[in-house]
């Protein structure tokens, strides 16, 4: 039983990750109709810049996670204008592989200045050791992600769903001409709800940081998963995406502790459940029929 | 006039269409995709003694190219050139961006290497059998993606070919893992075809076979069924064509062709590694046929013979970071020259046709 919970709750804490990521996704894909490959970059960034800063700055964890995420979502918004604004007239692939080319830049650049070998991150005293919950006890750091993970996603639904911004969010999402029409000046939320993304992903990378391995490569196959996370949650469906996240983060977790023989399972179940996905809701659990294909 | 719009007449959208209502603010001036069958079109109407001036330039050049490069550049050009042309019959007529052909050219390249070092068939029977392969890893990926179109077939092709990566990655006793297959022999009727020169000629009829091939597809009645889809699914689902079966058909026509590169890409270097299923690698099957030009069939052989030649120039000077180049590249491409090479080139023939015309 504690083994269960035990692995239920790292399904969880990696499922949290997926969700922040897909949370981002789903955001900026709603408003602007880009899906960025770039993300897994910028989710690299934010933990290599933890890295950095604490390297090469004495920056602590703390405020890394305010610093990182600021940064990048300034350097995410300064892209937006640059050049992925040029393109979202177009068809969405077209951002995709704008995208993917930055995703490559990205890549290399910080590889040819840190080379390709994962680099330690200390957990920060105050997370490290482990919260006794009876049966069991857990990683403090682990507790705290999943906490602020689970905190930052409800505020993200209350402020999508209760205030004014998230108002006009949703509705440029479901209906962009209608919203329009509305006389509602859409395109001067494009640029900052593209930037809260980016945001999202360093914020997602810091977090990793202390956790996972921090190298070049970490968001590259990472955001391939997530892709098949929000194609199985339904991309245009915030919530969706975020539920897929955990789902698979959890069914991942079971896969690899009770399958332990078949490493390959926990590593392809997500595309075994993308596949089911497809066959019986091809638009994904939670999103709607796109226009017909 | 009344305001009701009828459903009949909202539901059919072309690309542009989609394109322009994903928009986020408009003012649209410029059109969404640059003149979508630019390729056929230019090709079809340009007078004849210039596609058979083409087509003989073309062919001097194929017979030339190892003379004039290293002959093993010359052979990856001939199989990327292959590859890129499997990933323009579905990104350029029939309008589905595969963003996960590695799968199907790494696959093949395995089986190939597989066939080869282990039942000792001549070199073009393991390809077979590689591209064979490839095609029937095509068969289910291609049923369950064709379900989504446009941006989300990208991702779930990128998806399912991630898959595949992983089974290579943990299969090590098939696909020796990171060490990757050794020694994957040029066994051909006891002829010895160990030095890349005499390789290459021997593997350019099959490369021109294959080009052949998807020429044919491309110009027969299916192929213009495919181009209808790719404009206008709607229309053709009303039409009466199952749209979903011409698109799976194109998709596992397209694997097979992209296997038989990818087989012949294990021959020439002897050696399989990890890397042929590799994400990048299908991100740059897409660049090259950007590069060249989307639906342009021969734009995806120019892309493929500039990318592979700087990509040799690159690590031959010692430059590292080649994903900078490569991606500069990309964002370039997509930024500025949309149209591609080819495209480029067959548009700027057509306004000048046209103004002579006037």
């Amino acid at each position: 039983m504690s083994g269960f919970l035990q692995n239920t709750f790292n399904g969880l804490v990696s499922g949290a990750f997926y969700a922040l990521l897909a949370l981002g996704l789903a955001v900026i894909f709603g408003m602007l109709r880009v899906v960025n490959f770039a993300h897994g970059a910028f989710y690299m960034l934010g933990a290599f810049g933890a890295y950095v800063l604490l390297a090469e700055a004495g920056v602590p964890f703390w405020a890394a996670l305010v610093i990182m995420p600021l940064a990048l979502g300034l350097l995410g918004m300064v892209l937006e204008r640059a050049v992925i604004h040029r393109l979202t007239r177009l068809d969405p692939l077209y951002n995709f592989l704008l995208t993917f080319g930055l995703t490559l830049i990205l890549q290399d650049l910080v590889k040819s200045r840190y080379g390709t070998q994962s680099s330690p991150y200390h957990t920060p005293d105050e997370l490290s050791g482990s919260v006794d919950f009876g049966l069991f006890d857990f990683p403090t750091y682990r507790v705290f992600i999943l906490a602020f993970t689970v905190l930052l996603c409800v505020a993200v639904w209350w402020v999508l769903g209760r205030t004014r911004v998230g108002m006009v969010v949703r509705a440029a999402t479901e209906r962009p001409e209608l919203t329009r029409a509305f006389g509602i000046d859409v395109g001067k939320w494009v640029t900052p709800v593209f930037g809260f993304g980016i945001a999202l992903a360093g914020l997602a990378g810091v977090l990793a940081a202390p956790m996972r391995a921090v190298n070049p490569l970490m968001g590259a196959d990472l955001i391939i998963v997530v892709f098949a996370v929000v194609v199985i949650g339904g991309l245009g469906s915030i919530f969706g995406s975020v539920a897929a996240g955990f789902g698979i983060g959890l069914i991942q977790a079971w896969g690899e502790a009770y399958l332990s023989d078949f490493p390959i399972v926990s590593q392809t179940v997500v595309f075994v459940v993308m596949a089911v996905v497809l066959l019986w809701r091809p638009a994904g659990l939670f999103g709607r029929e796109e226009a017909p294909a | 006039m009344s305001a009701r719009s009828e459903p009949g007449l909202r539901a059919p959208q072309s690309r542009t269409e989609v394109a322009m209502s994903s928009a986020v603010d408009t003012p649209a001036e410029e059109s969404a995709r640059p003149t979508p069958p630019s390729g056929l079109l230019t090709v079809a109407r340009a007078p004849g003694w210039v596609r058979y001036a083409l087509l003989a330039a073309g062919l001097v050049v194929a017979l030339w190219l190892p003379n004039g490069l290293y002959p093993a550049v010359a052979v990856d050009i001939l199989c990327w050139a292959l590859f890129a042309v499997s990933v323009d019959l579905l990104l350029g007529f029939t309008g589905l961006m595969s963003f996960g052909h590695a799968a199907f050219w790494g696959t093949s390249a395995y089986v190939t290497g597989l066939v080869a070092i282990h039942a000792g068939l001549p070199f073009p029977a393991a390809v077979l059998v590689g591209a064979l392969a490839a095609a029937l890893l095509a068969l289910p990926i291609g049923y369950l993606a064709v379900k989504r179109t446009g941006i989300y077939f990208a991702m779930v092709t990128l998806a399912f070919a991630q898959m595949v990566y992983y089974v290579a990655n943990e299969w090590r006793s098939v696909t020796q893992g990171e060490n990757g297959l050794q020694g994957v022999p040029r066994t051909f009727f006891g002829v010895d075809l160990s030095d890349d020169y005499y390789f290459y000629y021997t593997i350019l009829p099959i490369v021109l076979l294959g080009l052949l091939a998807a020429w044919r597809i491309v110009h027969s009645p299916f192929g213009r069924v495919l181009v209808g889809i790719r404009d206008n699914p709607a229309r053709a689902r009303a039409l009466g064509y199952p749209v979903h079966r011409y698109k799976l058909t194109a998709f596992v026509l397209s694997g097979f062709l992209a296997g038989l590169g990818g087989g012949l890409f294990a021959v020439g270097h002897r050696f399989v590694s990890l890397d042929v299923l590799h994400w990048t690698t299908s991100g740059k099957a897409v660049i090259v046929v950007v590069l060249g030009g989307i639906g342009t069939l021969w734009g995806g052989v120019l892309g493929a013979a500039l990318v592979v030649r700087l990509e040799d120039w690159l690590s031959f000077s010692g430059f590292e970071a080649i994903g900078l180049v490569t991606g500069g590249i990309f964002v370039l491409v997509v930024l500025l020259f949309r149209r591609g090479i080819w495209g480029t080139i067959a548009h700027l023939a057509l306004r000048r046709g046209a103004a002579r015309r006037r």
